[in-house]
């Protein structure tokens, strides 16, 4: 087994790994608890010294606050509830026998593969373009007026687009899932009279909890940080400005690196809360 | 053992995946198709699109644009840069944590795995800020060494459980027959490491290539990789829907390919092992 030398062989073989992703989570750790104690405005007049916790104040305080939690909250749970729900269906449905399976499982996980920037360039113009979008063109063919979706129906639209590159992610693991179900089980419960709804309420959840529990940390984690897909859309217009939005707007557009880092410290406690769960679950499968 | 189905209801299977599959697909379609077509015809509605001429005039156009192969290469050093400056890093990690397992080893994993929820917009002023005092903003460089940072805890978690796979047993007949250390690592672990380390080069290939957040904000016009070229079509020349196609289409197509090989791969590199 493991000798003395092979243990300090080991440590030093992990040195490397342990010491650049260290570096990469305490130095600008440090730097934004730093400036989220001052006042630093590098457009105007650069470090105006310690100012204690009023930037934490200020952030939460501001009129765009709230507005920038809900915004987040309808996203994040938006895209949940669309993508979990249709995540399940569709892996039942791709378990199920049928002709082309392969064919069809490439289609529907090819979203994943787009680029955020491409996919949301996508549908805001091609699909969602209140002149020459595809929707309008329908929308014109059937006699109605065309929508401005991204003005009228701007989170709408951009939980739309988010669903459509996340709900490949869900199928996937989920039908990941579905396949190791004991099917001898299924058809014993079928045999024994118990109907579709509760073969599925009874049998078929409760093998998939632990599933959908891990897509809905993971999605949860890169949710909150959506970025890319607001920023070639609405740039946080239209009440899409989510609190990744308002960091980056306060930090590197008006240049208010203070208030910004204190927003980043709220981001960075948040997104450790669903870590802890996250965490937690995967742990569990270490040790097994 | 499978279950016995009627063929009508095979078929009713097959015909409703088929059309969801289709529906959920339709955009990337779409724009292949508008990719195919002249900048006045790609703004017609959807049917007059179909009947108009098909051309790959729009594929030319993109690169008199602007500089297309200078933000294609960008992106092909910098995903690849980056994962194999990973790999390099974090095989012998892996290795390690694999194979000389102590009672920290799980703890080191997930502090690691952690590491990667950290939100990067709180730390974006940071790295901004760094980036301008070494002169690495709107560098290949830079940009390469933050996704391979970015993507490190995935590299080293996904070799982990493949190495893990690899039976101990094995590694101990090899010392017993008197293999140095060196030469059981590359005579006995690599060959069978291969396959695991190949879908993970794969798999974050596709994650740097998609990286759009620091990309976004870290680049500018000489290291911009395709995901920050294509976000400069979100100004009005978006409206050019041919040649904002023609350069979709070619951003996509390696990765959708590659994408396509690594599916099962994803899931294990994704959920670190939570999902089997």
């Amino acid at each position: 087994m493991a000798t003395q030398h092979s243990r300090s062989a080991a440590r030093l073989m992990m040195a490397p790994a342990v010491t650049l992703l260290l570096g990469w989570m305490l130095v600008p750790l440090t730097m934004t608890l730093y400036f989220s104690f001052k006042q630093y405005l590098p457009m105007r007049g650069g470090d105006l010294g310690w100012v204690g916790f009023d930037n934490y104040v200020r952030f939460v305080s501001s009129s765009a606050f709230w507005p920038s939690v809900q915004a987040t909250l309808v996203l994040v749970g938006g895209v949940l509830v669309i993508t979990v729900v249709l995540g399940v269906a569709l892996a039942l449905l791709l378990d199920q026998p049928m002709w082309g399976q392969g064919v069809v499982r490439v289609l529907v996980i090819a979203p994943f593969f787009v680029m955020p920037t491409v996919s949301a360039l996508l549908w805001k113009n091609m699909f969602l373009d209140p002149v020459n979008g595809f929707f309008a063109h329908i929308l014109k063919a059937v006699g109605l007026a065309p929508i401005e979706f991204l003005s009228q129906y701007s989170l709408v639209s951009i939980i739309l687009i988010v669903s459509w590159q996340w709900l490949p992610f869900a199928t996937l693991i989920l039908l990941t899932a579905t396949q190791s179900l004991d099917s001898e089980q299924l058809e014993a419960a079928e045999m024994d009279g118990a109907r579709w709804p509760s073969r599925f309420i009874f049998i078929i959840l409760p093998h998939l909890s632990r599933a959908i529990t891990v897509v809905i940390l993971i999605q949860t984690i890169f949710l909150l940080g959506i970025f890319a897909e607001i920023f070639v859309t609405t740039q946080g217009s239209f009440g899409t400005r989510t609190l990744t939005y308002l960091i980056f707007q306060r930090v590197l557009e008006s240049q208010n690196v203070g208030l910004g880092s204190a927003g980043g410290v709220y981001a960075i406690i948040l997104a450790n809360i669903v870590a802890i769960f996250l965490m937690r679950v995967v742990g569990k499968n270490l040790d097994a | 053992m499978a279950r016995a189905i009627t063929p009508r209801r095979k078929a009713l299977n097959t015909a409703i995946a088929w059309a969801i599959g289709l529906v959920i697909f339709f955009p990337i379609l779409w724009v292949f198709v508008l990719s195919l077509k002249t900048e006045g015809s790609a703004i017609l509605p959807p049917l007059d699109v179909l009947r108009a001429p098909w051309t790959f005039e729009s594929y030319g156009l993109v690169q008199e644009r602007s500089n297309y192969f200078r933000h294609f290469s960008n992106s092909v050093i910098i995903a690849v840069g980056s994962t194999f400056l990973g790999l390099l890093v974090a095989v012998p990690a892996a290795w390690a944590m694999a194979f000389v397992p102590s009672k920290r080893t799980k703890n080191i994993l997930l502090w690691m795995l952690s590491t990667k929820m950290l939100p990067a917009v709180g730390v974006l002023y940071p790295i901004y800020l760094l980036f301008i005092r070494m002169g690495l903003l709107d560098s290949r460089l830079g940009l390469t060494i933050v996704l391979m940072l970015i993507n490190l805890p995935i590299i080293v978690w996904m070799l982990y459980t493949y190495f893990r796979e690899i039976p101990g047993e094995i590694l101990e007949a090899a010392r017993m027959d008197g293999a140095s250390l060196r030469e059981e690592v590359l005579y006995v672990l690599t060959p069978m490491a291969i396959p695991g380390m190949a879908s993970t080069v794969l798999l974050n290939i596709i994650l740097a290539w998609n990286e759009a957040f620091w990309t976004l904000n870290l680049t500018a016009a000489q290291a911009a990789p395709l995901t920050a070229f294509i976000a400069s079509y979100s100004s009005p020349e978006g409206l050019f829907y041919a040649k904002l196609s023609a350069a979709s289409v070619m951003a996509i197509a390696p990765i959708l390919i590659m994408g396509w090989f690594s599916q099962k791969q994803l899931v294990r590199g994704l959920t670190f092992g939570a999902v089997k």
